[in-house]
């Protein structure tokens, strides 16, 4: 086997892992945070890769650039929803939110994914920009300057995330509200809105990794469910509570599935992953990188 | 399987069925106390004159489009009510109904169209079902909460892409089976599945057993400490959806001239059964009824123009019995009626 190909399928694999990382980041920070699984996590992030899509069709705005506005964007939708809907179940003892958030989630994908079929047809769009094919060639490795660029978006907004949570006061009010609400409210946290604005947060991260979703790969109103796949399987492997861990987690399972690919085939791309994470959830339920935090 | 351990404590009818009357129960308990004497008998036999009926419609009606649309009702009918086994009485969310489903269906149709008669192809599937979901009941059944739902959900997903590899064809009926197609007989046994999954549903809620399942779902600990055994019990729950998720899957092999042998895997299968059970009512016998037939002829009458329209609709409206409306439709029902009865 020709060790160039092996290398280009692994830097592909890192490159489409930090998506994935991205991707993740935000559903593990709202179900560590708010204890709210929210499958809808995948539609945000169609959500997000749309508004890139169309910014780029209608105002020529480069993905990379219109990031700084899917981001908000997805967060002020963030803020509705959990206001509309998410606020209703904080009230409710562990067991019974996690249930009736995954339900309520569960509902608010399915009316996203159709809504987004209705306005915008079920149609693969991607946003192809003029630097698209182009990048650096390494030893016969073709690097694309807009897939290091993703990996670099990636890497630094989790990074910036994990500055936030330590280095902010409302960042250490956020980790305590995960650690203990209880206690954290006693500590004068406001824990309504650390809930609210993490809900807001994890949305807006959503919205960015759609950004990165529309230059390289396609958007359409069903790529919710796939990315949803793989943020789930990033969290399960990372375990709550490392934000590092789980842009690591990412990018194992983009080299995992691109090393696959040479050892039982393209066609079983998706199922490695899957394994991999019943693995972990059988065997190891905290994740590779958990800490106790939950 | 091994043999059951000794029944736990409170041994006899007696205290069980006695605290379940005396006290006050959630309306989500209701169901599992049926009210004694005058009405005792009138539900079966209601239930069973409705289901006479509808056998006899086909001879009755020469509109094979309303069989079909009926066909389509029991088959959801099937798949929400033995989902409703696991999901609704033993609490436990389940997002890989379409396993089962799936399993069932692969094993009937492979069976059928290699030559073995129907009949004998149409159990193996329930069989094949039930054994596929013991087996990976046990470690999944260690997951609690939403890591048994993402749990299911993800082997869910290997089956449907395995499968999609390994049989990439599509499986159509060959000719001779097609001139023979008689929907009538798709429509009489659907029919006959959705009443063994409703009159199943049925004795599990009068049964101790029954009882049990839903102690677990209230309360896991609390069954457990006073003898109720949470995972011979969620065993119990997962091996009856189990097995009629399979026949319903065995159904479909039957019922599709042509598919792609994937399909039955597909995640919107436990959304057809999920969706309708929580509208019409989670955990009670009728809600699943009450919502596939509102679910099915909505979906069948928007399929021509406008089939998001249709899970638009049923996603907000499963959103709100979600957040407000936790019995769903049976349950408002029962208060409307309730808040009548004591206004007189």
């Amino acid at each position: 086997m020709n060790p160039a190909i092996v290398i280009q399928q692994l830097a592909f694999g890192l490159f489409v892992g930090g998506t994935y990382g991205l991707a993740a980041v935000g559903l593990s920070l709202v179900f560590g945070v708010l204890k709210v699984l929210n499958v809808a996590h995948g539609e945000l992030l169609m959500l997000g890769g749309y508004v890139s899509f169309w910014l780029f069709t209608l105002f020529g705005i480069d993905p990379f650039v219109s990031a700084l506005i899917t981001g908000p964007v997805l967060l002020g939708v963030g803020l509705a929803l959990n206001q509309g809907l998410f606020r209703w179940v904080e009230q409710l003892d562990e067991e019974a939110k996690i249930n009736n958030s995954l339900l309520i989630s569960f509902g608010l994908t399915l009316v996203l994914q159709n809504l987004a079929q209705l306005l915008w047809t079920a149609d693969e769009r991607s946003v192809t920009t003029a630097y698209g094919g182009a990048g650096f060639v390494v030893g016969g490795v073709v690097l694309p300057y807009a897939r290091i660029g993703g990996l670099a978006v990636a890497a630094g907004t989790i990074l910036a995330l994990d500055l936030f949570l330590r280095r902010t006061y409302f960042g250490k009010a956020v980790r305590a509200t995960a650690e203990d609400w209880q206690a954290a409210a006693l500590a004068g946290v406001d824990v309504q809105r650390t809930y609210l604005v993490t809900f807001g947060i994890g949305a807006g991260l959503a919205g960015i990794a759609g950004s990165l979703v529309s230059v390289g790969y396609s958007i359409a109103p069903s790529i919710g469910a796939a990315w949803m796949l793989k943020a789930l399987v990033v969290v399960v492997l990372a375990g709550l509570g490392s934000i590092y861990g789980t842009l690591i987690a990412g990018l194992l399972l983009g080299v995992t599935e691109a090393l696959a690919v040479f050892v039982i085939g393209a066609s079983y791309r998706e199922v490695v992953g899957l394994v991999l994470f019943l693995l972990v959830l059988l065997l190891r339920p905290s994740g590779l990188f958990g800490s106790r935090m939950r | 399987m091994s043999a059951s351990p000794p029944l736990p404590v409170g041994e006899g009818r007696g205290e069980g069925s006695l605290a379940a009357d005396a006290l006050p129960s959630p309306a989500s308990l209701r169901s599992a106390t049926f009210p004694r004497g005058r009405g005792e008998l009138a539900g079966p036999l209601i239930t069973a004159l409705v289901v006479v009926l509808l056998a006899a419609l086909p001879l009755m009606i020469n509109r094979g489009d309303v069989v079909n649309l009926l066909f389509l009702v029991f088959l959801n009918l099937a798949l929400g009510q033995s989902w409703n086994m696991l999901g609704g009485f033993a609490g436990q969310i389940n997002l890989g109904h379409a396993a089962f489903f799936g399993v069932g269906a692969l094993v009937a149709r492979s069976l059928w169209l290699g030559g073995v008669p129907f009949p004998i192809a149409f159990v193996a599937a329930g069989v094949a079902a039930l054994a596929f979901a013991l087996l990976i009941g046990v470690p999944t059944f260690r997951l609690r909460g939403v890591y048994f739902a993402i749990g299911t959900l993800g082997i869910t997903e290997v089956l449907r892409i395995t499968t999609g590899n390994v049989l990439p064809g599509l499986s159509a009926m060959p000719p001779a089976l097609v001139s023979n197609y008689d929907l009538t007989l798709r429509y009489e046994l659907a029919l006959a599945l959705a009443t063994a999954c409703l009159v199943t549903a049925w004795a599990l809620l009068r049964s101790r057993v029954g009882l049990g399942i839903l102690s677990v779902r209230e309360d896991e600990e609390a069954a457990q400490a006073t003898g109720v055994g949470a995972l011979r019990h969620k065993l119990v729950a997962l091996a009856l959806s189990s097995l009629f998720a399979g026949l319903a899957g065995g159904v479909f092999a039957f019922y599709h001239v042509s598919y792609y042998p994937q399909f039955p895997f597909d995640a919107s299968w436990t959304f057809d059964a999920v969706l309708p059970v929580f509208v019409g009512g989670v955990g009670t016998l009728f809600g699943p009824i009450v919502g596939g037939i509102l679910y099915v002829v909505v979906r069948e009458r928007l399929a021509v123009s406008l089939t998001q329209a249709h899970q638009v609709i049923f996603g907000v409206l499963f959103i709100l019995v979600v957040l407000a409306l936790p019995g769903g439709l049976v349950d408002a029902w029962g208060r409307i009626k309730r808040r009548r009865l004591s206004s007189r």
